[in-house]
């Protein structure tokens, strides 16, 4: 098992002939991802690292039977690819994209209603789960297999902390970017559903930031839903209230939106919290401990 | 990307929203003009900062004669008007909006923000006007009215009679309030803003009649959607953003000055974040926020070196990167480029991770340049801090 994605699933990268699709799709691949094809508007009938490109994403699930998207298209066109995929039938679509019209999102947030596809981003560093299948950014070789699932708005403290871990010996099952915008196609609480559903996720690491107000969200609603621990951690305590932190969703806009509110809310609600960023694999190592969770 | 309320106002004239009659004047002489070419016999004249507070800091004055409209645009243009959103040194005023005074009964709070927790477009109002609706979601909360508008069908008039009633908005104000909202709904759709304020909303005698007028008026731009906004673009006012994040964003860097003395280089917002917590919590205090991005060639990592260098206070620099679409090897160059070229005189404590590690750790290590190494968040923000702490001694 795992989450959202696995070594079943039927990879597509959309803008597939570009650079970074062609490095991460490669990348991707040597890891076990099943890639099947990818689309590029224009140059269907080609082929592109051995496989075949197609103009459109319906032709290529029709040929491919493709089931996740990764799409590599530049932002002023990217909520476009993403309503594309949607409509081809692709079951998961992972956007990199960092800079979509916040009013595109809007509109495509309302598209989605009643269409059964998860939005993995934008401005995220995509989805991985170990061994199996790598939609995204991340550099693979640091993620190594295990029991712990990760979720977090930002990609290179989703690394940071996969590092962490991973010094100490602790692997995981899937890790999650939702992205660092105002506006995530999912949000934590449908990815901790899924861990939480998930055999192989023992243990969860929620890694947020300042502004919004998701991070607490899903504090209350793991306290009421959740089996498994969740470990959390904020980013932005030394943050100045109204900047926006190069994210597009991390402004503090008012006083519930702050690092410290949110975590203090966390620990409250009876997660773990890790209140320095290089304690993230030590929190986590010590809630295994505490639940009787082997490496 | 904010405007100037004289933009703002002129942006909503365009929608045929109702705004005073006014101009804009760049001198004393050009105030003066203004007001005699809208007539009346009161006027306002608005410092034009795009920090808010201006009222309560003196930037704008009811006045009753064309001599006092250019003797307070002359004391206004060229002063530094501090308001708590401007920090100590204030933001210098350029130009003076002047604008016909109206006679006030009402005012109100009509804002349309993008809603994280629904996604979409939402009406705010309150029939307390003319105040902070923080302040007021806070002691009165029953006094906030708001409406979620679906994208697909856009607003409608009953919701904009349902915002109308819930501030008291009745009889013949009614329908002018509802043309107002949608004009502002459209507007704010036309031109990807994220956030439109009217702060106050008011209704003012004309004569026998009441209507409504938007006094004071706030824009922020989706900096995203700026490609395909030419017409927004342009009314972008540089001399109100800092010179260094204007440098920074020019070379594709997210640059923020903060007042601190370890400069900070960092790939990711999200690392970037904690790389100032981390530096905090070791009890140093960082000089600023950079965040270098993806894909990092070494041409932009000297520029954000110099950028970081042109702040006085820094006393050391932190570089943390954990490579996924980066390569640590192009990072090292680029730091070797910038030492080359930069002289720079304070010590570099240097954290790679990621795509390309070894090869860049090589980099650094063979150019004969004294780098110090961090193998960790943890230990680089300690090093930083001790060095800081050091120098300081």
């Amino acid at each position: 098992m795992s989450v959202f994605v696995n070594k079943k699933s039927k990879v597509i990268f959309q803008g597939f002939t570009g650079e970074h699709a062609s490095f991460h799709a490669q990348d991707a691949m040597s890891i076990g991802t099943n890639v099947v094809g990818g689309v590029t508007p224009g140059k269907g009938g080609t082929m592109h690292l051995g496989l075949p490109v197609f103009d459109t994403v319906a032709e290529a699930v029709a040929a491919t039977g493709a089931d996740v998207s990764g799409v590599f298209v530049p932002p002023p066109f990217n909520a476009d690819a993403l309503m594309e995929a949607i409509d081809a039938g692709i079951k998961v679509a992972v956007t990199i994209a960092d800079g979509i019209p916040i009013h595109d999102m809007v509109r495509l947030q309302r598209y989605r209603i009643g269409r059964d596809a998860i939005l993995i981003g934008p401005n995220s560093p995509g989805i991985i789960t170990p061994g199996e299948c790598k939609v995204g950014i991340m550099p693979s070789h640091i993620y190594k297999k295990g029991n712990i699932g990760i979720v977090s708005r930002s990609g290179t403290l989703n690394y940071e902390a996969t590092e962490q871990m991973s010094s100490l010996g602790i692997g995981i099952s899937t890790s999650v970017g939702i992205g660092g915008d105002p506006i995530n196609g999912t949000d934590f609480v449908t990815v901790l559903k899924a861990f939480e559903a998930d055999p192989e996720t023992e243990i969860v690491v929620m890694i947020g930031e300042i502004g919004g107000p998701q991070e607490v969200a899903a504090a209350r609603w793991a306290q009421k839903n959740m089996s498994k621990p969740l470990v959390g951690f904020v980013a932005g305590v030394s943050a100045p209230p109204g900047r926006r932190m190069g994210h597009a969703g991390a402004i503090i806009s008012s006083e519930s939106d702050t690092a410290s509110a949110k975590m203090d809310t966390m620990e409250a609600l009876g997660l773990y919290v890790a209140r320095n960023p290089a304690h993230i694999g030590q929190t986590v190592l010590q809630a295994m401990r505490e639940h009787g969770v082997k490496v | 990307m904010n405007i100037h309320e004289y933009q703002a106002k002129e942006l909503l004239k365009s929608y045929d929203v109702p705004v005073p009659v006014g101009g804009v004047a760049y001198s004393d002489k050009q105030a003066a003009q203004v007001a005699v070419d809208i007539g009346g016999s009161k006027w306002v004249v608005k410092a034009q900062i795009h920090a808010g507070g201006r009222g309560k800091a003196g930037g704008v004055k009811l006045v009753h004669s064309i001599d006092e409209v250019k003797k307070t645009a002359d004391a206004m243009i060229g002063s530094h008007l501090v308001t708590h959103q401007t920090g100590p040194e204030g933001a210098l005023v350029h130009r003076v909006w002047v604008e016909q005074a109206s006679v006030i009964k009402r005012e109100f709070y009509l804002g349309f923000v993008i809603d994280r927790a629904t996604q979409r477009i939402t009406v705010v109002a309150s029939s307390e006007g003319g105040v902070d609706i923080e302040e007021v979601a806070k002691a009165a909360p029953d006094k906030i009215v708001k409406e979620v508008v679906d994208p697909a069908i856009g607003l409608r008039d009953f919701q904009c009679r349902k915002i109308a009633t819930g501030i008291g908005l009745k009889g013949r104000l009614m329908p002018q309030a509802v043309k107002m909202m949608k004009s502002i709904y459209r507007c704010m759709r036309d031109k990807d803003a994220l956030q439109a304020e009217i702060n106050p909303l008011a209704v003012v005698s004309v004569g026998e009649e009441e209507k409504l007028l938007v006094l004071d008026a706030k824009f922020n731009f989706d900096d995203n959607a700026l490609y395909r906004q030419r017409g927004i673009t342009d009314l972008r006012d540089l001399a109100e953003e800092e010179p260094k994040e204007v440098e920074a964003s020019g070379h594709g860097l997210n640059y923020i000055a903060l007042d601190g003395n370890i400069g900070c280089i960092v790939n990711g917002a999200g690392l970037a974040m904690a790389s100032l917590d981390a530096i905090t919590l070791h009890g140093g205090r960082p000089a600023n926020f950079l965040d270098v991005g993806g894909g990092a060639s070494p041409e932009k990592v000297t520029n954000a070196c110099r950028i970081v260098l042109q702040d006085p206070n820094v006393k050391a620099i932190l570089v943390n990167i954990f490579a996924g679409i980066n390569r640590c090897d192009w990072i090292a160059l680029g730091l070797i480029q910038a030492c080359n070229h930069l002289n720079i005189k304070v010590p570099l404590v240097v954290r790679l991770a990621g795509t390309n590690v070894d090869e860049g750790r090589k980099i650094l290590a063979e150019s004969g340049l004294t780098f110090i190494n961090a193998e960790n968040l943890d230990a680089a923000a300690a090093k930083a801090v001790a060095i800081v702490k050091e120098t300081a001694l």
